[in-house]
């Protein structure tokens, strides 16, 4: 008898280790030991399977340390492929709508990717690493689509989201940190170019490049040394302000910076289901990011068309009157001394470092040509009771926040 | 320096030599460009024996749509005509049938069969008047593709209210249910059930057997003719008028790749190194070898590759050759009816019991055989008083999980050998040769992805508006400059000529002489 309960107890337990064995609930980041420590408000929120905080401390201080000094965000459950093989080149060329044949090895080069209707799947960037092997960074999974754009061709697509710990270290200090970290030569790294160092026997990835629109830098470190890393960026940047941040400061910073978030300023064209839903690049305002001059890539044919037609949408950045900011707003237009309703916003925020109330949109064209004024309705709400107000919006042409600083080469010790 | 056409088609199958023909006719610089050393593709007379010839793949004309020989003014050489189906029974007491008449079934059976055939060919009709139009695009069509929608419903609704819920009843349908339904006569139902899957990776309890069955009987209603001289005479004459025509014929010349220059189709490059330069490249090889093969991903967008490459078409039947010392007695069989076209497929289950080990890459170890004795109406086939036998042999999957070895070659020619000889037991002491091509011998012999005669599965995902694949319906491909016009394009397989006429016809209207 107590052998069969044995038995079953075994069972059981054994049931248990199993159960336990399998990852349950959000993963954690290699860098989240860190976090959690520097962790006061306990606020966080899923991100691709990964647990991630909304903020740590105080969203807006945390804002300010991009602006003013530096701030680190971990950047690791950005989804990340390497792209490999004798045909890599051919393979990226064909399946973004830029010219990679100009990114040079050590260069990183934004781009969107579409499908055959000429339709937005993602934007992202691309780290041409060496001669022949690139990695492709961007918010959604896509390796159906990567792999189907390999049929034919000689390349290896492998996911890497979770052995590479990334950190996107960014603001005006953030050179300072750098050089303080030892990264010899590091002065010489320009916007958008990469460069490899050796971190304790590992090799530590190193590109200017960023989602805030400021001076920075993002780190690549193969998982197991995340905290190493951590450690040894925390003891360059402490007497220059380094902070960790959370998604909501980032987030005021790539609006500030006009960069767009797929999921919220766009759909990724395989996500949606009603027809007119998903954005040619062209309707996200990404004209200079297609390159007619290549014979070859996927949506071509349909983009050609669509220059050729024109395109329903426009994405627009609004300069709004007042202070109040136009989260989820329609934005309307007067035609004939009539208000139509011609867009919506999509993500909004009163900048605080270029004291305006921003916004990006979508409007139908071509109302969001440059030049034409709109309207936006804000809703507010005081003591319970809803107000609302219709406020002017220019259409802004250039980003709000693009500071000389973000360029200069090489950068200022601030 | 490389020479300069209007048109070059890549492939001198039927349908090929058709559309080139129809171009030639038009005033176009033509050149058609064939691998093998004779035109045909699989419409092609074989040796296989000192002595024997025999059709090597396709042995029977049904669909031969009566516009291509029309426009094209050829008679194609006919041995026989209206050839009797024998659906042949171990006891002797075998059912023939020839069009609406059925012998060897009882009065039901008769009545049945009769409404059957009539509302079957009646539908077959209205399919096969669509099989000679270029398929309308649902979205962003022209006026004329709304125009063809249009009457398409029309001819729908014109067959009146009940015969159309007929017609939307059975289209999407097993055979098999149909069948049952119908039929007392297990012969009578495995004649039907293996007319509805021969050529295909279906079995007759597989979705879409009615639509495979209508396809079969549009143009002679499933009255075989027999080509005299094999079927590679048929190809000759289809050579012949293009010649008249003025195409330039180049066999031995095997297409390397189909060069592609900005972004557009501008030429060929064959395997001896030569180059030909056009702006129109018409490929009569399927939809893989021709753009994942001769074009290359590269060239094309993603989502189409996927597409193409998800194509179905993985092939199911064997073709088996005999050559014979004399003609095999089958047992209850005249010796006349010899001449006809015999079927081993006793019932309806049978037939489906065969193809279930293709389902998981193994043969069948009862096959299901189409034979002919092609010989017998026509002795240019064989030495006098010698025979050719020649028979589909089903099911033999292309993706034999053993692999298409030569014991594997050899097992299934047993098999198929053995079940002939149940009815006819004096076979195998006639047989001088044999030779047996399985699905992957059709693939390497023809250059047909998968060995599959339809290039493409005939179902209703890959049927009308969505052959080959959605958005390339109309014979061009989404690579300026190239067309496809074999059996991969809308209607599909069969010797019918009515791809390449209907891409003949969208090329010379789409595009003026330059």
């Amino acid at each position: 008898m107590g052998a069969v309960m044995n038995d079953a107890q075994n069972t059981a337990v054994k049931a248990q280790a199993e159960i336990a064995a399998v990852p349950q609930g959000r993963l954690r980041t290699p860098f989240w030991p860190r976090l959690n420590e520097l962790d006061r408000l306990n606020a966080w929120h899923e991100w691709k399977g990964y647990t991630t905080p909304d903020a740590l401390y105080d969203a807006d201080l945390e804002y300010f340390s991009i602006r003013n000094s530096t701030g680190v965000f971990d950047l690791t459950p950005m989804t990340k492929y390497r792209i490999k093989g004798p045909d890599s080149l051919a393979y990226i060329d064909r399946l973004v709508t830029r010219d990679m044949q100009k990114v040079k090895p050590g260069r990183v080069a934004y781009a969107v990717w579409c499908d055959d209707r000429g339709q937005v799947i993602d934007d992202g960037t691309i780290f041409h690493l060496r001669e022949g092997e690139y990695r492709l960074c961007s918010q959604e999974r896509h390796l159906a689509w990567l792999t189907a754009a390999a049929i034919g061709l000689d390349v290896a697509i492998v996911e890497e989201t979770g052995d590479i710990a990334a950190l996107a270290v960014q603001g005006p200090t953030s050179f300072s940190v750098m050089k303080n970290l030892g990264l010899e030569g590091i002065e010489e790294l320009k916007p958008f170019g990469l460069t490899h160092f050796d971190f304790a026997g590992s090799e530590l990835m190193v590109s200017r490049t960023g989602f805030t629109g400021d001076l920075g830098y993002e780190l690549w470190i193969e998982a197991g040394r995340a905290l190493e890393l951590w450690d040894a960026l925390f003891e360059a940047g402490r007497l220059h302000g380094i902070r960790a941040i959370g998604t909501e400061a980032l987030d005021l910073a790539r609006i500030e910076a006009g960069f767009l978030t797929a999921g919220v300023d766009f759909l990724p064209a395989e996500s949606t289901v009603r027809p007119g839903r998903s954005r040619s690049p062209f309707e996200l305002g990404l004209e200079w990011l297609v390159d007619f001059k290549k014979p070859n890539f996927n949506g071509r044919r349909a983009l050609a068309e669509e220059k050729r037609r024109g395109s329903r949408w426009q994405l627009v950045k609004l300069d709004i009157e007042g202070n109040k900011p136009a989260h989820h707003s329609y934005v309307y237009r007067m035609l004939r001394g009539r208000r139509r309703q011609v867009g919506f916003v999509t993500s909004a925020c009163w900048s605080p470092v270029c004291k305006k109330n921003i916004a990006i949109a979508t409007v139908e064209a071509p109302h969001g040509d440059p030049g034409n004024e709109l309207l936006v309705e804000i809703y507010y709400q005081r003591e319970m009771h809803w107000s609302r107000v219709m406020a002017k919006a220019a259409i802004a042409e250039k980003p709000f926040w693009d500071p000389p600083r973000r360029r200069a080469t090489p950068p200022a010790p601030y | 320096m490389t020479e300069r056409y209007d048109a070059i088609v890549v492939g001198a199958g039927h349908n090929g030599l058709v559309c080139a023909a129809l171009l030639g006719r038009a005033g176009r610089k033509v050149l058609v460009l064939e691998a093998a050393d004779e035109v045909g593709g699989a419409a092609r007379t074989r040796r296989f024996a000192e002595g024997f010839t025999v059709s090597a793949c396709a042995h029977l004309l049904y669909q031969v749509q009566p516009e291509v020989v029309g426009e094209l003014g050829i008679s194609l050489p006919r041995a026989a005509e209206g050839l009797s189906t024998i659906a042949l029974s171990r006891d002797g007491r075998h059912v023939r049938l020839n069009g609406a008449r059925v012998e060897g079934v009882d009065d039901a059976d008769q009545a049945q069969w009769r409404d059957f055939h009539r509302r079957m060919t009646r539908f077959a009709d209205l399919l096969a008047k669509y099989l000679n139009r270029i398929p309308p695009r649902l979205a962003n069509g022209t006026r004329r593709d709304v125009l063809t929608l249009a009457e398409l419903g029309l001819d729908l609704r014109r067959l009146g209210r009940e015969e159309m819920r007929e017609f939307l009843r059975l289209i999407g349908m097993n055979i098999y249910d149909e069948v049952e339904e119908r039929f007392q006569s297990p012969l009578l139902k495995g004649a039907v059930s293996l007319d509805a899957v021969l050529g295909t990776h279906l079995g007759p309890r597989s979705p879409n057997t009615i639509l495979t069955y209508l396809y079969r009987l549009c143009g002679d209603h499933g009255r075989a003719s027999l080509p005299a001289g094999g079927m590679g005479a048929v190809a000759e004459a289809l050579a012949q008028c293009a010649r008249g025509h003025g195409v330039t014929i180049r066999t031995g010349m095997p297409v390397r790749r189909i060069v592609v220059d900005n972004g557009r189709a501008a030429g060929v490059e064959t395997e001896n190194g030569e180059t030909f330069s056009s702006w129109t490249i018409v490929s009569n090889a399927d939809p893989k070898r021709t753009l994942l093969g001769l074009v290359g991903s590269r060239h094309l967008e993603t989502g189409f590759t996927r597409r193409i490459a998800n194509l179905r078409s993985r092939g199911n039947a064997a073709k088996l050759h005999l050559a014979l010392d004399g003609l095999p007695a089958f047992d209850g069989l005249e010796r006349k009816e010899l001449g006809d076209r015999l079927l081993i497929a006793p019932d309806a289950d049978y037939v489906e019991r065969a193809f279930n080990p293709a389902k998981y890459g193994e043969m069948s170890p009862e096959p299901v055989l189409e034979i002919t004795v092609p010989s017998f109406r026509d002795a240019s086939l064989a030495p006098t008083g010698k025979h050719v036998l020649s028979a589909i042999v089903q099911y033999a999957p292309y993706q034999l999980k053993a692999g298409w070895s030569d014991a594997a070659r050899e097992a299934l020619k047993k098999r198929a050998i053995e079940t002939i000889a149940a009815y006819a037991p004096d076979l195998p002491g006639r047989i001088v040769a044999a030779e047996l091509l399985s699905p992957a011998d059709i693939e390497a012999e023809f250059g047909i992805s998968g060995g599959h005669w339809h290039h493409a599965e005939l179902t209703l995902d890959q049927f009308l508006f969505v052959r080959p694949v959605p958005g390339a319906a109309q014979y061009r491909m989404p690579l300026d400059g190239l067309w496809l016009c074999g059996a991969g394009t809308h209607p599909g397989g069969g010797i019918s000529g009515a791809c390449g006429r209907n891409a003949a016809r969208i090329i010379l209207k789409q595009q003026k002489p330059a």
